[in-house]
């Protein structure tokens, strides 16, 4: 075998153990998460509610805007470019119905999801990485607090709640921008487009969202965490460590999206 | 006849490597109730890793350490973290919780710990704060405040919940002259006043000869050296000698590299 062909092959498989060993601290970060909560809600320790809401606040309240900005511009885009389309094919009136089946359970949480690994995963794992550098988790720990439930699961536990109440909103604000550009720029009435709304917005668009987001606010606040937890070497390993917890956490949110996306498929299909 | 006293902190032959370079190489080390040890000794010879092996941060490879009688290589998460409380650290850069205030990071290990009252709380963080003499900074964010008072800061956050001993990381590094005789006198008065032990790791010659009951000199992961303030200064070692006195040329080198230099200049080695 030629020396470049066996470097490849070596470089492939140190990648590869490299990656599953990446998911593999991934996965027990998740799972002493999951530890933490379950022995928060049982009281034994107690949940830090004053750190959950202050990271309630801060991830999701102060996201709103630019949620609402994001996606007031998505539905509007939507129905520019589909109006013309709709429209030879006689079916204009039609148009709240694919805003609505590909913003509720598609495009709302995905974007929802990806703004918040801008926006609030990026400040966790800087901050969580800052923390490491100034000793501060080494202090929490040398006082027997334990880092996962200190720090981890108000955040995890914020994105989840905060991410389902963003992708809501996601939902509201860019059938509006549908809304506005079928009456503002269309000429048509606004009676038409809630109508079509009502008759074919069934429970399963939310429902399909709203479980996406849980799965997408888990992968994002635990690679925040999981990023900001493990930066070593000063500041440049915060910098580090940001870029890659947003850029994993974009990749990981479309790859969660088409496995979530087959599996409602074929068990829980979206129906005309 | 009295009874030899027992140690509150052993190390045992502990060994400590990284990336199999042996950092602290079979270090005995016996640290007696409220006296106030110093261990020095230039930078990268293995003081730190000390003190952190001395908290359960590291585990030694080889041998054991022993805080109350407990081998920390034998403890349990639950049992460690129940160690934990009984003592204190202070950290070089103060490490205080930069989203708390002065107060809150104090009150934090009494919120968690201690099932106390709020009001309760409030007056011990109070009390804290007088002891390192900024009980008007409470309400005060750590960003707000002097890198001196943050490690005073953190000297009270470290004594909230009256541990048995208290390690310092550095106290003295990055300080004013003034601000280290403030933190040397108050590492004094800590231990006489709350009767800790208190392990000092530190290069700041002065500052150690002025709080030290004990003095522990470590060389490339050994100890070179230990006993009295006095007997560190009459020492006879040539290397003790260097170090306390500051001396560019002795047997302690500057340079830490062993390849030739010649050689590897030309890419021989």
């Amino acid at each position: 075998m030629s020396l470049g062909v066996r470097d490849t092959i070596e470089k492939l498989g140190s990648y590869g153990t490299g990656g599953l060993g990446y998911v593999g601290g991934l996965g027990y970060l998740g799972l002493d998460t999951l530890r933490w909560m379950l022995r928060g809600l049982v009281g034994r320790p107690k949940l830090r509610l004053d750190a959950l809401s202050f990271q309630m606040v801060r991830v999701g309240v102060k996201a709103i805007g630019i949620i609402a900005l994001v996606h007031l511009f998505i539905g509007m885009i939507l129905a520019f470019e589909l109006a013309p389309i709709l429209e030879d094919y006689g079916m204009l009136s039609q148009l709240a119905t694919i805003i609505v089946k590909a913003v509720f359970p598609q495009l709302a949480p995905i974007f929802a999801a990806i703004v918040l690994s801008g926006f609030a995963g990026a400040a966790i794992a800087a901050e969580l990485g800052t923390m490491v550098v100034s000793e501060e988790i080494l202090a929490l720990e040398t006082m027997g607090l334990n880092p996962i439930r200190f720090l981890v699961v108000p955040r995890v536990l914020a994105c989840i709640v905060m991410l389902a109440c963003l992708t809501l909103v996601a939902d509201v604000v860019a059938w509006a921008g549908g809304l506005l550009v079928y009456t503002a720029a269309l000429n048509l009435r606004w009676r038409e487009f809630y109508d079509v709304t009502i008759s074919v917005l069934v429970a399963r668009d939310l429902w399909v969202g709203l479980i996406k987001s849980g799965f997408f606010a888990v992968l994002v606040s635990l690679v925040s965490c999981y990023e900001g937890l493990r930066v070593s070497g000063g500041a440049e390993g915060v910098g580090r460590a940001t870029t890659r917890s947003v850029v994993l956490s974009i990749v990981g949110i479309i790859v969660c999206n088409m496995i979530l996306t087959v599996f409602f498929f074929y068990f829980w299909p979206a129906q005309a | 006849m009295t009874e030899p006293q027992e140690s509150i902190i052993e190390l045992r032959g502990a060994t400590k490597r990284f990336d199999g370079r042996t950092v602290i190489d079979r270090l005995d080390l016996a640290v007696m109730p409220g006296e106030t040890i110093v261990i020095m000794g230039s930078s990268g010879c293995g003081k730190s890793t000390t003190l952190r092996m001395m908290i359960g941060d590291y585990l030694p490879e080889e041998g054991s350490v022993r805080i109350f009688g407990q081998d920390l290589t034998t403890l349990d998460e639950a049992a460690m973290n129940a160690l934990r409380k009984r003592f204190g650290i202070l950290f070089q850069s103060g490490a205080l919780f930069n989203s708390m205030t002065v107060a809150d990071n104090i009150a934090l290990p009494l919120r968690e710990h201690a099932e106390l009252d709020e009001n309760v709380i409030h007056i011990v963080v109070k009390m804290k704060l007088e002891l390192v003499g900024l009980r008007d900074f409470e309400h005060l964010m750590p960003a707000q405040l002097s890198g001196g008072m943050k490690k005073r800061v953190g000297l009270a956050r470290a004594v909230s919940l009256d541990p048995e001993i208290l390690f310092y990381d550095e106290p003295t590094a990055g300080l004013d002259p003034i601000a280290t005789g403030v933190t040397d006198t108050l590492i004094r008065d800590l231990s006489k006043k709350l009767g800790v032990t208190s392990v000092v790791v530190t290069h700041d010659m002065a500052s150690a000869f002025r709080i030290a009951d004990r003095m522990a000199m470590l060389y490339r992961g050994e100890l070179i050296a230990l006993g009295t303030p006095d007997e560190i200064r009459a020492s006879s070692d040539p290397r003790v000698k260097q170090f306390v006195e500051g001396l560019a040329d002795g047997p302690i080198p500057l340079r830490q590299s062993s390849k030739d230099y010649a050689a590897d200049l030309l890419g021989q080695v």
